[in-house]
C-alpha cells in the first residue's frame, strides 16, 4: 500500500507537470484541476500509508474514518458551528469592526490623536492578544460573550490601524479639489475619503476574519459551556477521538474559508475600481 | 535624520495617549472590585452604606463605587482582584523577573526562556522550509500550479485549532517538551514565509529579467543577483508576521497538557487559580516578548537594507 501511494504520487505529480508546462496551462480549468489533483493525491496518500504502515487511529485516523464521523455528527458540528462562529466570532467581529470605524473617525478628525495612537495600535497589533482571553472569561463568563469579547479585543487594532491608513490614501490634490466644490467634511469623508480607504478596509477585514475564529476557538480553551468547537477539540483530544477532532478542523477549515470568500467576494463588488480587482 | 524627527514628533502624542490609557485603566479599577472591597471593608468593621453582601450584589459597580469612597483606596490593593491596578501588574513583573533566581520555578525569566526557546526553534525551521518552497515554487510551473492555491489558502483557515491534538499526539509517541511546540510554531509561520517570499522572488520586472538575460546570466545567475536581493525586503516583511505566529503558536502550544511551564501555562494556571495578577504579569511578558522580537527583525531588516543600500 506504501508502495502503491509512492507510485501515485510519482504518476499524479507527473499529470501535473505535463499539464502545468503544457499548452493548456492558462485555461480556468487547468488552474483549478492541478491544486485539486495535488490535493487529493495528498488525501489519498495519507489513506493508503495510514492504512498501509497500520499508523494507530490515536496517532493519525486515515480521511475516510474523518469523513465517516463528519457524515455521522452533523447535529454536533452544527451546534459547535453555531456557538463558535455564529455567536463567538461573528458578533465579536462586527462590533470589533464597527468600535475600530467609529474610532477612527475620531482618530482621522485630529491630527493629535493619529499621531498618538496609532504608534499605539500598530505596537498592539502585533502582540500576542489571544492571551487575554483567560481574563476576559473570568469577566464574561464561560458562555459565548466571553468569546465575542476576545475577538473584539483581536480585530479592533488591526481594523483601527488599516481603516486609518485607507483614511489618509487620498492626494492632496483631490483634497483640495473636494475643498474648492465647498464640501462639507462629511461630504468629503462619504464621497472620497471612504472609497478610497476601501481597499485597506477590507484588507483589515480579510486578516481579521481570520483572526476572528482562531479568538473564538482558543478562547474557549479556556473555559467553555459543553458546546463548542474549541470545547470539542480540547475534549476529544483528551479522549484520544482524534477523528472528531479532524472533523472538527475540517468544520473550521470550512468556516474559515468561507468567511474569507464571501468578504472577498464583497470587496470585489465594492471596489471594483482598484487595480487590484482589474483584469 | 528624517525618521528621526518624526519619531520626536509623535512621542508627545504617544505619550500622552499611553498616560490616559494607564489612567482610564486605574479608573476602571474603582467598579471593578468595588464589590469585593466594600464586603472585605465591612468585614473588617469599616461602616458602607448599604449593608449585606445580598443586598449591594443588584446594585450597580458605579453606584457602589460613588457611595462608598473611603474605601477606593483598597480596589487597587487586593490580592486577587478582578482587575489589577498597574502598580500591582508592574509589582509583580518587576518581583518574578528581577528579584526571583532564573532558575526558579516562580521566575518568569525561566518561563519565558521555556516559550522563547521553541518560539526561536519553530521560527527557524519554518522560515527555511518557507523559503526553500518558496524558490522551489519560482522555479516549477507544476510546483507554482499545485502548491500555491493551497498555501493561500491555508491563510484564511485557523490552523491554531490543530495545536492541541500535535501537542496530545506527539506526547503519546514519547515526544515531549520543547519539540511538539516548535512544530507548531514552525507551522504557524511557514505560511506567511512561503507567500511573501514567491511574492518578493517574483517582484524583479520583466525588463529586470530580461536585461539579465541579455548578459546571458543562467538561472542560478539571475536568482543569486536579481531575484534574491529583490526579495529581502518582502522577506522581511514576512518574517515579522512570522515571528508573532510563531510565539502565539508556542503559548497556545502549552495549554492543552496543562503543562507546567512557559508562558501559555502561567496563564493558564492563573485562571485556574483565579491569579489575575499573574494572568496580567505573563500576558505583560508575552507582549514585551513579542514587541522585542519583532523590533529586532526590524533591526535587522533596517541593517541589512542599510548595508544593501536600498534603506530609505
Amino acid at each position: 500500500m506504501v508502495l502503491s501511494a509512492l507510485l501515485l504520487w510519482v504518476l499524479a505529480w507527473w499529470v501535473n507537470v505535463r499539464i502545468a508546462n503544457g499548452p493548456a496551462a492558462e485555461t480556468r480549468a487547468a488552474r483549478l484541476g492541478v491544486p485539486a489533483i495535488f490535493g487529493l493525491t495528498l488525501l489519498v496518500m495519507w489513506e493508503l500509508v495510514v492504512r498501509g504502515l497500520g499508523v494507530p487511529l490515536v496517532i493519525l485516523p486515515p480521511p475516510s474514518l474523518i469523513a465517516e464521523r463528519f457524515a455521522g455528527s452533523l447535529p454536533i458540528l452544527w451546534a459547535d458551528f453555531l456557538q463558535t462562529v455564529v455567536k463567538g466570532a461573528l458578533s465579536g467581529y462586527a462590533i470589533g469592526c464597527l468600535a475600530a470605524f467609529g474610532t477612527a473617525i475620531l482618530v482621522d478628525r485630529s491630527d493629535f490623536l493619529r499621531r498618538g495612537l496609532m504608534p499605539v495600535g500598530s505596537f498592539v497589533a502585533a502582540l500576542p492578544i489571544v492571551g487575554t482571553a483567560p481574563i476576559l472569561v473570568m469577566w464574561y463568563g464561560f458562555d459565548w460573550q466571553s468569546k465575542a469579547a476576545v475577538v473584539v479585543v483581536m480585530v479592533f487594532f488591526p481594523m483601527l490601524v488599516n481603516i486609518t491608513a485607507g483614511l489618509q490614501e487620498t492626494s492632496a490634490m483631490q483634497r483640495d479639489q473636494m475643498k474648492t466644490w465647498a464640501a462639507s467634511y462629511w461630504q468629503g469623508f462619504w464621497k472620497l475619503r471612504l472609497p478610497a480607504a476601501m481597499p485597506f478596509i477590507f484588507n483589515g477585514l480579510k486578516i481579521s476574519s481570520t483572526l476572528a475564529l482562531i479568538g473564538a476557538i482558543v478562547a474557549e480553551f479556556f473555559g467553555s459551556p459543553i458546546v463548542g468547537m474549541g470545547f470539542r477539540i480540547s475534549t476529544s483530544v483528551g479522549q484520544l477521538a482524534l477523528d472528531m477532532v479532524w472533523a472538527e478542523i475540517a468544520v473550521a477549515a470550512i468556516a474559515g474559508s468561507a468567511f474569507y470568500g464571501v468578504v472577498a467576494f464583497i470587496e470585489r463588488k465594492v471596489t471594483f475600481w482598484h487595480p487590484s480587482q482589474r483584469g | 535624520m528624517k525618521r528621526k524627527a518624526r519619531a520626536m514628533r509623535s512621542l508627545g502624542p504617544v505619550l500622552v495617549v499611553v498616560a490616559a490609557i494607564v489612567a482610564l485603566w486605574y479608573a476602571a479599577c474603582v467598579p471593578m472590585n468595588i464589590h469585593t472591597a466594600v464586603t472585605d471593608a465591612e468585614r473588617a468593621g469599616v461602616a458602607v452604606s448599604p449593608e449585606g453582601a445580598a443586598v449591594r450584589r443588584d446594585i450597580g459597580a458605579v453606584r457602589l463605587a460613588l457611595g462608598n469612597t473611603h474605601v477606593w483606596g483598597d480596589t487597587f490593593a487586593q490580592e486577587k482582584p478582578r482587575l489589577p491596578a498597574p502598580h500591582q501588574v508592574a509589582a509583580e513583573l518587576w518581583d518574578t523577573v528581577a528579584m526571583k533566581q532564573v532558575s526558579s520555578r516562580r521566575s518568569l525569566v525561566y518561563h519565558g526562556w521555556i516559550t522563547l526557546s521553541a518560539t526561536l526553534v519553530g521560527f527557524a525551521i519554518g522560515t527555511v522550509a518557507g523559503v526553500l518552497l518558496a524558490v522551489g515554487i519560482v522555479h516549477s510551473r507544476a510546483m507554482d500550479m499545485s502548491v500555491m492555491p493551497w498555501a493561500i489558502a491555508s491563510q484564511t483557515i485557523p490552523i491554531l485549532a490543530i495545536a492541541p491534538m500535535i501537542i496530545v499526539v506527539l506526547n503519546s509517541v514519547g515526544v515531549q517538551g520543547l519539540v511538539p511546540k516548535a512544530i507548531i510554531s514552525a507551522y504557524l509561520s511557514f505560511f506567511p514565509v512561503v507567500v511573501g517570499m514567491v511574492k518578493g522572488l517574483r517582484s524583479p520586472s520583466p525588463m529586470d529579467l530580461d536585461l539579465m538575460r541579455t548578459w546571458s546570466a543562467s538561472r542560478g545567475q539571475t536568482f543569486r543577483k536579481l531575484r534574491l536581493p529583490a526579495s529581502v525586503p518582502y522577506l522581511f516583511a514576512s518574517l515579522k508576521i512570522g515571528i508573532a505566529a510563531s510565539l502565539v503558536g508556542a503559548i497556545v502550544g502549552e495549554l492543552p497538557t496543562g503543562a507546567v511551564r512557559g508562558l501559555g501555562a502561567r496563564l493558564l494556571t492563573g485562571s485556574y487559580y483565579g491569579q489575575t495578577i499573574q494572568i496580567w504579569s505573563a500576558l505583560f511578558a508575552t507582549a514585551i516578548l513579542a514587541a522585542g522580537l519583532v523590533a529586532l527583525i526590524s533591526a535587522l531588516e533596517r541593517a541589512t537594507l542599510a548595508r544593501m543600500g536600498v534603506g530609505r
